[in-house]
């Protein structure tokens, strides 16, 4: 198989123009001829749904929430980047193209990076006209901030809800469609599986999670913004429901999924409490912008803490080690999420963590405080502050606040090309649901860029082009493939009623995010990833002996769904595993423990590397086969980074 | 393992819990004792516990909505001791944390009630009504593309803070299962008062209040007395004034009505 990124020629800057010239348009009286499919509701799949509709196509659009207003892009908090450089300080479409490749370690594609900074201006001037209520200056003209360690201020935001405020407006614009007809809302839904016909997606077989029914869809194409797979490791930011089911059944239906094993991992939430603990709260990350990171200096302090005979407010000035302010002096608490991630778990691991784990560290406001005064910081960070008290009854005013990294962010996903789409024709991934643009680490504020990138100006453009060299013909949904599709669903789904084991569903999830943290987390070794591969497997089957699933599938069943859910992550994490054993480099947010420098930092090694690593299924328990795409660098020189 | 506070002593609690099978089928109360509850945990983190216990013991697990467990996504619906989202304000249930309730206390835990949001299953409701809404004019009509540059479009800031509190609504429906007539103003004020507000939202603001107050009524959902109760059980504060304000919107607009079409 040949990977065909179909990345236009000619200068970066004129890629996307002229690609938008030499593709093919739809007549717009031909556009209501055409159907799609949109799979999930957040930003990218809102505003693609949304737009889609606007154009004249018919869409359906679902998603397993109660409402498409609540896709997990509402939990955003930090912002959104743009290159409008409102504030003179520097900032251009190229800069904002730079630093997201530098940010992703040169494991982006340059030409996708460069049209998402072109269109970033874009995403404001439409989200601004839909109401969206971003912060403002006196003057009523828009505010930014610097997010991130970025060292220009093109960060636009809505308090600590970002997220929710883009999304509630692209939701409003979804709204309009489905009131004009356009668009068909199918909330509570669930994608079980992609329908190909003649190598075409042509439609998707869902399960109504009210009734239990398998219903098939068909259309002309499909798009996946089903979001990221943070979900395998049980514990992440990510939603409850979060999950990779639509992608990767995409997947074993042939679609590519690309550096699986690019995860990233938050430096800034609040640490686990119990065995109980369901999910982990971030705490944004302009929290460092004032707050200073240490844990005791020596291991004995620590333990002390841990044990309750010292309180954290007794530890003297000069028994503490500020550690990131030590070892990079430059960047200080601002270095990046993985060398901050990284960093806590190293010190952790030295037995100088401190809470009642051992698995946290502090991030102490003091210093601010008594700098700035307590009403500057609480404007500044007054909702965080309430936010941690409520979930650690703890005052950060007066003590420290614990933090410790979390599973945020998957940069991996389904391999597209520039046209975003997959390797299948008719199937497109957007959002965080594909590889894209983020490389092997994502920018703060990035994430929401790329969602409404993909979702408003891309593939509204792109989906015309491969449409028009589509008939108009319809599929019925009683053709065969539709039908052997909804048996295997419904064969799946029995299976799983059927096995009537001893262990829950989230015992097997708690068991597999356990392995993925401990060997395909912070850092990873060849060793341990061996082992994980082996203990996946054995997890594996030990799922579909005995995992136990109560009730029946002709009704509202959330242990079903979570059981169709895990089985997924379960061969997910082992693909994640294989990828991050293929790639014996450390870039972004793959820590590589046989590939560092002396200094213990990340070493990258571009001989060998620069490409994408995507994996193309071979059954259950096979080995995946890798397809490379090599990354081309023509317009920025590879680096090393350096935050000391 | 202990979370913040190692002195926190588990506690043992009876949930009295609304169970029903479906949309058609009666439900009722069932009681469930439990024991050994860390007051670190949140809310929804109990009722894991819970429902980990009955799938072991082959029993049907309590079926609840959730999803975010931040407290912005608005899944989370219930009814705790006869206050929507339970006793702590300005808090989801997901954030709702079992330091609030006390060793040996009874809990009764039931779906939000209103006609407008029927039972799917014990406590799940249907809250599609809530959509509707929405759809009927919760928007400004601008398609992607064509739109002026953001900053042409200069707007005071006390204006945008203000626009930004209404915007701020969640739409998980307390207001309506905290209000006695079961009524949903408070959801619709806050996104007819956002848009009234903000100079996009302007041109269409008398067909909008007219039409999503129009589909309000349509839901069944019921009238608006003015007691308050929705705003003070209102996990984000939204406020009261946008109910004053969306009774100015509609009645502006009810005078000088721009719905050629009805």
């Amino acid at each position: 198989m040949i990977l065909d990124s179909k990345i236009p020629e000619g200068p970066l800057a004129e890629k996307w123009e002229k690609h938008k010239f030499d593709m093919k348009l739809v007549n717009p009286a031909n556009k209501r001829k055409y159907d799609i499919i949109v799979v999930g509701t957040g930003l990218a799949g809102a505003s693609a749904a949304a737009t889609f509709g606007e154009l004249g196509y018919n869409v359906k659009a679902f998603c397993f929430q109660d409402s498409p207003r609540r896709a997990h892009s509402i939990a955003a908090q930090g912002g959104i980047n743009a290159a409008k450089n409102y504030q003179n300080d520097g900032d251009s479409v190229f800069r904002l193209f730079y630093d997201t490749i530098k940010g992703g370690d040169y494991r982006a594609r340059e030409a996708n990076v460069y049209r998402l900074a072109q269109v970033s201006v874009n995403i404001i001037d439409q989200c601004v006209a839909q109401g969206v209520p971003f912060a403002r200056e006196y003057g009523g003209l828009l505010a930014n901030r610097s997010f991130g360690g970025a060292q220009v201020s093109r960060t636009f935001y809505a308090r600590g809800q970002t997220g929710q405020q883009l999304l509630l407006g692209a939701y409003s614009a979804m709204n309009r469609q489905i009131a004009y007809g356009k668009v068909k809302m199918y909330p509570r839904t669930e994608m079980l599986d992609l329908v190909t016909i003649d190598g075409q997606a042509r439609g998707i077989v869902v399960r109504n999670l009210i009734t239990g029914q398998i219903e098939s869809h068909s259309a002309h194409a499909v798009v996946l913004a089903t979001g990221g797979y943070g979900n395998v490791f049980f514990l992440s930011t990510n939603a409850m429901g979060s999950n990779a089911t639509a992608a990767w059944r995409a997947h074993k239906k042939g679609a590519l999924f690309a550096n699986p094993c690019f995860t990233q991992i938050h430096p800034t939430c609040i640490p686990v409490s119990g065995e109980y603990q369901s999910k982990l709260t971030l705490m944004s990350e302009s929290l460092r912008n004032d707050g200073r990171v240490w844990v005791p200096k020596t291991v004995e302090t620590a333990e002390r803490l841990r044990k309750g005979e010292i309180s954290v407010n007794d530890i003297a000035e000069a028994d503490r080690d500020y550690y990131l302010e030590r070892k990079y002096p430059a960047f200080g608490n601002l270095v990046p999420r993985d060398v901050a991630s990284r960093n806590a778990k190293l010190v952790c691991d030295e037995g100088r963590g401190v809470g009642s784990t051992g698995l946290a560290v502090y991030l102490d406001f003091a210093d601010a405080i008594k700098r700035d005064g307590q009403p500057a910081i609480a404007a500044k960070y007054g909702n965080l502050f309430e936010m941690y008290a409520k979930i650690t009854d703890e005052n950060p005013y007066e003590r420290p606040m614990r933090i410790y990294p979390a599973v945020h962010y998957t940069m991996g996903g389904l391999w597209v090309d520039y046209n975003l789409m997959t390797n299948i024709p008719g199937l497109y991934a957007a959002g965080e649901a594909n590889f894209s643009d983020h490389g092997a680490n994502r920018l703060g504020a990035s994430a929401l860029m790329q969602g409404l990138a993909d979702g408003y100006f891309v593939l509204p453009y792109t989906i015309g082009d491969y449409l028009a060299r589509l008939p108009y013909d319809k599929v019925s949904v009683d053709h065969p493939a539709f039908k052997e599709a909804e048996q295997a669903v419904i064969a799946k789904n029995n299976q799983l009623l059927a096995i009537n084991g001893t262990r829950t569903v989230d015992d097997f999830h708690k068991a597999l995010g356990q392995i993925m943290w401990d060997y395909c987390g912070m850092a990873r070794n060849a060793e341990g990833l061996t082992f994980a591969k082996q203990e996946i497997r054995k997890l594996r089957d030990e799922f579909w002996r005995d995992v136990k699933v109560t009730g029946v599938n002709e009704e509202l069943n959330q242990t079903l769904e979570k059981a169709n859910r895990v089985a997924d992550f379960l061969e997910l994490g082992e693909l994640m595993v294989d990828d991050a054993l293929n790639r014996s480099e450390s870039c972004g947010g793959h820590f590589r423990e046989e590939s560092q420098t002396p200094e213990n930092e990340a070493l990258r090694d571009d001989e060998n590397y620069t490409y994408v690593a995507a994996w193309e299924f071979t059954g259950v328990g096979n080995e995946p086969v890798l397809h490379k795409e090599e990354l081309k660098f023509e317009n920025v020189k590879l680096t090393q980074r350096s935050y000391k | 393992m202990a979370g913040s506070n190692p002195n926190a002593k588990p506690m043992d609690l009876t949930l009295k819990v609304w169970r029903q099978k479906d949309r058609n089928s009666p439900g009722q109360m069932v009681t469930y004792p439990l024991k050994g509850i860390s007051p670190d945990m949140s809310f929804l983190e109990m009722l894991d516990v819970l429902n980990e216990d009955l799938l072991r013991k082959g029993e049907e697990p309590i079926a609840f909505d959730h999803d975010c467990r931040e407290g912005i996504c608005g899944m989370c619906s219930l009814f705790i001791n006869g206050r929507a989202h339970g006793p702590e304000r300005g808090t989801t249930t997901c954030q709702l944390h079992m330091r609030h309730f006390s060793h040996g206390e009874t809990i009764t835990i039931e779906p939000w009630r209103a006609a407008a949001f029927p039972v799917h299953k014990d406590l799940i409701v249907d809250r599609s009504a809530f959509d509707r809404i929405q759809q009927a004019g919760g928007y400004v009509s601008v398609n992607t593309g064509g739109v002026p540059d953001a900053n042409e479009i200069p707007i005071p800031k006390s204006i945008a803070d203000k626009a930004f509190d209404a915007a701020t609504c969640i739409g998980c429906g307390a207001c309506v299962a905290a209000c006695k007539n079961a009524s949903a103003m408070l959801f619709v004020s806050a996104k007819v008062s956002q848009l009234a507000m903000l100079p996009q939202g302007k041109t269409e603001r008398k067909t909008r209040a007219e039409n999503m107050v129009a589909q309000m009524d349509i839901e069944g959902f019921g009238a608006c007395t003015n007691t308050g109760a929705c705003a003070a059980e209102c996990p984000v504060g939204i406020s009261l004034e946008n109910i004053a304000m969306l009774n100015r919107e509609y009645m502006g607009a009810k005078l000088t009505s721009e719905n050629v079409a009805s």
